[in-house]
């Protein structure tokens, strides 16, 4: 028997059936009479025939293989996988936001007006900002609509400047969403100390550059500490200041990027403010801007007059629509819910904690592993594998070694500008007990890599398939299912 | 390593080989073996103007995209098709069979800058 994990296709039996259908009360029509021959199908459509509870079975098994932040420790670096609040879900199935319908008449639906409005406010004080759409369906799309600002920003001026500055640590969505919207990259090297380098910034500034595009933290987890300087250098020559809001998980009520000097923020609800990042989506990217920048955003906007909300489209100088109806609702739903439960003191904490988790670990696996940057860290942190590649072991053996002990493995091979980077995220969520055992785990393995590499070069041992032939399915990708006979 | 001696080499690990009024050119075996299962080479169009410094293309393997830069200026006059199809070259022979491009170089003076075998050996291993 097909084991039910197999494909649904490989279980079918014919003539099986999960569902009975009433029979048809209409007359049956002949497609021959409405469809010109080429439009039909000239052998029946193979769809699967199981059972309903082989149907449960095959999907139960899938799911039961799925790993999740709700199955374990999962420090994949730069996406802050941390836990996403239960109550969170609780609030997104009230009746009141999730049986209403974007083309419902806005006098109707004043309840989720509110939030949304509620939460650009909070998000404009939580980014230093003055405006903030929500529209943005990811932290991609919040990117490219930033530039879009900016590009029209310019142009508005008189002025069609050609670049965007995107530093060598960047997150590789940040030269991709400038080159979508229209702008050639120029790539800033980093120092010595991981930060950017200013005097190369200098170089590469004039009057030609539209934006600098910035995380801080930055990707190596370190605080751009000469960000006021920075900020003033692209100032000067009458460019725009963009923050990627990948990393504020770091900086929750400690500073913002308004304060930094940025005139443009896009914040990833799905990484900081709790909301899922599984399955694809659906995500958000809300975009805020400073007060010069207002008239770009979006539309429509959320005004309120009195205490109405309504949208409102009349904005000659906005970039236009970016998203069908108001962005990801659902998930702004979560997001407004998870400010609202832990208030200004408690996103305080979690940047603390979030700090306080990273730093602890890089401490007890610095003696383990190459740290090219050894001072403090923000929310995450860049370990490098040299030592272990002289042993002829390499980061992507470690990273499928971790599976072996129930772990999701840290981002490797990432950023660019570290050799064998093992990028780690642990998040405030944790307690002391996981990341000590995670600790424990690395510190076995590094040994492992002394004693018996074999070991590592040959993990995962454990699950239910070991190392997925990468190259052949990038370069022979079978992508469609052919039922062998 | 592999590092033939009748090859240049740059410090960007792209080896040259002299061909009379051409050049050809590919990625070192340290390169190859550094990025791993190379599955897509993005090259330019043959006749097309390259600049010394600027990218010419890309090299993905499994791990990570990798720009590629040309050590001189010229014209692109014959590029490898074979790698369309089978980017594997590039691992296997990437000194024969996994050339990148030829190139017609516009200033020859350009190629006095580059490194011999010992030199770029001694790169790295100070790398190391």
């Amino acid at each position: 028997m097909k084991p039910y994990h197999s494909l649904i296709f490989e279980i079918s039996q014919s003539d099986r059936s999960a569902v009975d259908l009433p029979d048809s009360d209409v007359d049956t029509i002949n497609l021959n009479d409405k469809f010109p021959n080429h439009l039909l199908r000239e052998t029946e459509a193979e769809l699967p025939e199981v059972s309903e509870l082989q149907l449960i079975r095959h999907y139960t098994a899938l799911s039961n293989k799925n790993y999740g932040v709700d199955s374990g420790f999962y420090p994949l670096g730069s996406c802050t996988m941390k836990y996403n609040p239960k109550l969170n879900e609780d609030v997104a199935r009230l009746e009141g936001f999730n049986r209403i319908h974007p083309y419902q008449s806005t006098e109707t639906v004043q309840g989720a007006m509110h939030l949304l409005y509620q939460l650009q406010e909070d998000l404009a004080v939580i980014s230093g900002m003055d405006a903030v759409t929500l529209q943005p369906s990811a932290g991609a799309q919040g990117e490219w609509t930033g530039l879009m600002i900016a590009k029209k920003y310019h142009q508005q001026n008189g002025e069609n400047r050609s670049k965007v500055l995107v530093p060598d640590s960047a997150h590789g969505t940040n030269p991709a969403s400038a080159a979508v919207a229209g702008f050639e990259t120029v790539t800033i090297p980093s120092n010595a100390d991981g930060l950017v380098d200013v005097e190369a910034l200098k170089a590469h500034v004039d009057h030609d550059t539209a934006a600098l595009m910035l995380t801080n933290p930055s990707t190596l987890g370190l605080f751009e500490k000469d960000i006021v300087e920075i900020a003033d250098i692209v100032h000067e020559a009458g460019g725009l200041l963009y923050y990627d809001g990948a990393n504020a998980n770091a900086i929750l009520g400690k500073t913002t990027p308004g304060k930094m000097g940025f005139d443009i923020v896009h914040l990833n609800l799905h990484k900081t403010f709790t909301t899922p990042h599984g399955g694809g989506g659906p995500g958000a990217g809300p975009v805020g801007v400073v007060k010069e920048l207002t008239p770009y955003l979006p539309v429509p906007r959320i005004t309120k007059e009195g205490d109405q909300y309504r949208f409102h489209t009349d904005e000659p100088l906005s970039v236009g629509r970016v998203k069908g109806y108001y962005g990801n609702f659902g998930i702004l739903v979560r997001a407004y819910t998870y400010i609202r439960t832990m208030g200004p003191d408690g996103l305080r904490q979690v940047s603390e904690s979030a700090v306080l988790h990273a730093n602890y670990l890089k401490k007890r696996l610095e003696p383990y592993f190459e740290a090219p940057y050894p001072q403090i860290c923000k929310h995450e942190f860049v370990l490098s594998g040299i030592n272990q590649k002289k042993l002829g072991v390499r980061t992507l053996d470690i990273a499928k070694r971790l599976l072996d002990f129930g772990y999701h493995p840290p981002t490797i091979y990432f950023p660019l500008n570290v050799e064998e980077a093992l990028m780690i995220e642990p998040t405030e969520t944790e307690t002391k007990e996981t990341l000590d055992a995670f600790a424990d785990t690395m510190i076995q393995i590094a040994k492992e890599i002394e004693e018996n590499p074999m070991m590592v070069l040959e993990a995962p041992h454990t699950t239910v398939i070991g190392r997925l032939d990468e190259t052949k399915a990038s370069r022979k990708p079978i992508l469609r299912y052919t039922k062998q006979e | 390593m592999d590092l033939p001696n009748d090859l240049k080499y740059t410090d960007e690990h792209v080896w040259v080989r002299e061909e009379g009024d051409f050049i050809s050119i590919g990625v070192t075996d340290h390169a190859q073996d550094e990025l791993g299962d190379v599955v897509f080479v993005e090259l330019p169009e043959q006749g097309e103007q390259l600049s010394a410094t600027d990218s010419f293309g890309s090299v993905e393997s499994v791990k990570t995209v990798s720009e590629l830069y040309t050590p001189v200026d010229g014209e692109v006059v014959k590029v490898n098709q074979a790698l369309e199809d089978t980017p594997e070259l590039v691992n296997e022979s990437p000194y024969q069979q996994g050339w990148l491009i030829q190139i017609k170089p516009a200033n020859p003076d350009q190629l006095k800058q580059l490194l011999d075998s010992q030199s770029y050996q001694k790169q790295l291993s100070e790398k190391e």
